[in-house]
């Protein structure tokens, strides 16, 4: 009888959609991008084949190395399977999925993330913190100089200080009536499990990951951007299936993208006095939409795994 | 019940390593089938497996078994149109498309060099391996073929050392539709994206990568 009425509440619990207002973006100094006008272009990036045959050239070489092999360029700064390209695909040049150019133009800026305004090295320092679950490279360590020759490089002749259209992810609206995890399961299913697996661990040959694990020890951890809902939304309805971005509708992207973000990850490297409602508290109520400190089908989110 | 599931289970794996289903395998890779039309896989794939790329026939050395069953099973069903295989798949019983497709998997698979996404591309071949052409939503083949396209577990087979005229022939069928046994059309929609040049050079780049 206790079994039934858990399997009830359990049913109940996943079929109904759940909406939540949009409290805060994480880099409220970055406005949204502004969507491009038909007869205009996504800024252009420089050539691979036209780098300078000098120093600048062997640095821009050696970021953009680090930026698509990171986990093997860098094995000492990454504590999970990921590598930058993940997330910014096409070596962070493609327009709609966070690329470098987009970035790098718009730093120095404040971020709420750590109440302070923010360099350009300090903003990667904080992917490697959150997103690699790793360690941050020293500002003036070759690392850095390396990634940030790169997106300079990159961002050559976009504007500085202005957001361009293509920057970032493109905001996804909430759908109404909220996300629904049960259908987010099934997306998952039909749309991502053949790369990333059914478990969601991603796929490996030999030691490296060649589809990234999505939640699990090897994912990014729980103050990475990509645990809110909204954002991983956002990326996963312009990004993705693989080559194949924008073909999900908007609910099923924010659908797949919660049913993502309700597994667990590695702890926020924040987290406040070892307790997770803390944690929650300072870091997590105002930051966008996630689940993290929060019970989904009886089962406190945020416990972090190891 | 658990014990006898567990049972259950440990019967069934040692039935699946088997040496007499491994004999069964080899006997059915040189010598055929049961069942009339069942011809022996060895007099186009070779005996050891490499394929025999003048007439189209492909590797089939060290693939996923799970593949090469999926397509075995697609042939029949027409999802991948082929007058060669069509006969020889469906006059292959389950036992036997499972028994010859272990032992096809046992064959030495070809050795991959390693090259990472951090090598700068020589020639079109490689540009699209490695960095793909997303301004047409082309992703670098690597991305799910795995580093020098060895192969990404049951579902993404290895390019590296497959004959170029067979890898052509695939993207080609791709583009006509008479192959279309990819999931969510991800393999169709970038085939159908390649210009007839870049088929040629991706393949040739591919074909030249492990032996």
């Amino acid at each position: 009888m206790k079994k039934l009425l858990v399997s009830i509440f359990a049913l109940t619990a996943i079929s109904t959609a759940i909406a939540a207002p949009i409290a805060m973006e994480d880099q409220s100094q970055l406005k949204p991008a502004p969507s491009k006008a038909e007869s205009e272009q996504y800024h252009l990036p420089p050539l691979e084949a036209d780098l300078p045959d000098n120093a600048f050239g062997v640095m821009v070489r050696k970021g953009h190395a680090i930026f698509v092999d990171t986990k093997r360029q860098v094995p000492e700064l990454v504590g999970n399977g990921l590598n930058c390209v993940n997330c910014h695909l096409d070596q962070g040049r493609l327009a709609n999925s966070a690329p470098m150019w987009g970035a790098y133009t718009m730093y120095p800026a404040y971020r709420k993330k750590n109440d302070k305004v923010n360099t350009y090295a300090e903003r990667i320092q904080g992917c490697f913190q959150f997103s690699m679950d790793g360690t941050p490279p020293a500002a003036d360590s070759e690392t850095m100089t390396a990634l940030t020759t790169f997106s300079y490089w990159l961002a050559t002749g976009a504007p500085s200080g202005v957001k361009t259209p293509g920057s970032g992810y493109p905001d996804v609206a909430q759908p109404e009536g909220g996300y629904d995890i049960a259908n987010g399961k099934n997306i998952y299913a039909e749309q991502c499990a053949v790369c990333h697996s059914a478990d969601g661990l991603g796929q490996k040959v030999g030691e490296n990951y060649v589809f990234p694990p999505l939640w699990g020890k090897s994912s990014f951890n729980w103050g990475a951007g990509m645990h809110r809902i909204n954002t991983a939304a956002s990326f996963i309805k312009a990004n993705m299936p693989l080559g194949k971005g924008g073909t999900l509708s908007d609910k099923e992207a924010w659908d797949v993208a919660a049913f993502m973000n309700s597994h667990e990850r590695p702890q926020d490297p924040r987290l406040v006095e070892g307790d997770i409602e803390k944690t929650r508290v300072k870091f997590h109520a105002n930051d966008g939409v996630n689940l993290y400190g929060e019970t989904v089908n009886g089962v406190l989110i945020g416990q972090g795994v190891k | 019940m658990r014990a006898f599931k567990h049972l259950i289970y440990g019967g069934l794996l040692a039935a699946a390593i088997s040496p007499a289903m491994a004999d069964d395998g080899e006997k059915i890779y040189k010598q055929g089938g049961s069942q009339p039309g069942a011809l022996a896989c060895v007099t186009c794939h070779m005996p050891d497996g490499k394929g025999m790329d003048a007439g189209g026939f492909p590797k089939i050395a060290g693939d996923s078994a799970v593949y090469l069953s999926k397509q075995i099973h697609d042939f029949k069903k027409g999802l991948r149109e082929n007058a060669i295989m069509l006969p020889i798949a469906s006059a292959l019983t389950e036992e036997e498309i499972k028994a010859v497709t272990q032992y096809m998997s046992s064959l030495d698979k070809v050795q991959v060099p390693e090259i990472t996404r951090a090598k700068t591309p020589e020639g079109l071949g490689e540009q699209l391996a490695i960095r793909g052409d997303w301004s047409r939503s082309i992703p670098e083949c690597v991305a799910c073929h795995g580093p020098g396209g060895v192969g990404v577990g049951d579902t993404f087979p290895p390019l590296a050392g497959q004959g170029a005229k067979y890898l052509a022939a695939q993207l080609h069928a791709w583009q006509q539709g008479t192959r279309k046994n990819d999931q969510n059309d991800l393999m169709g929609h970038i085939a159908r994206s390649l210009t007839e040049e870049e088929i040629i050079a991706v393949a040739d780049y591919f074909a030249g990568l492990g032996k």
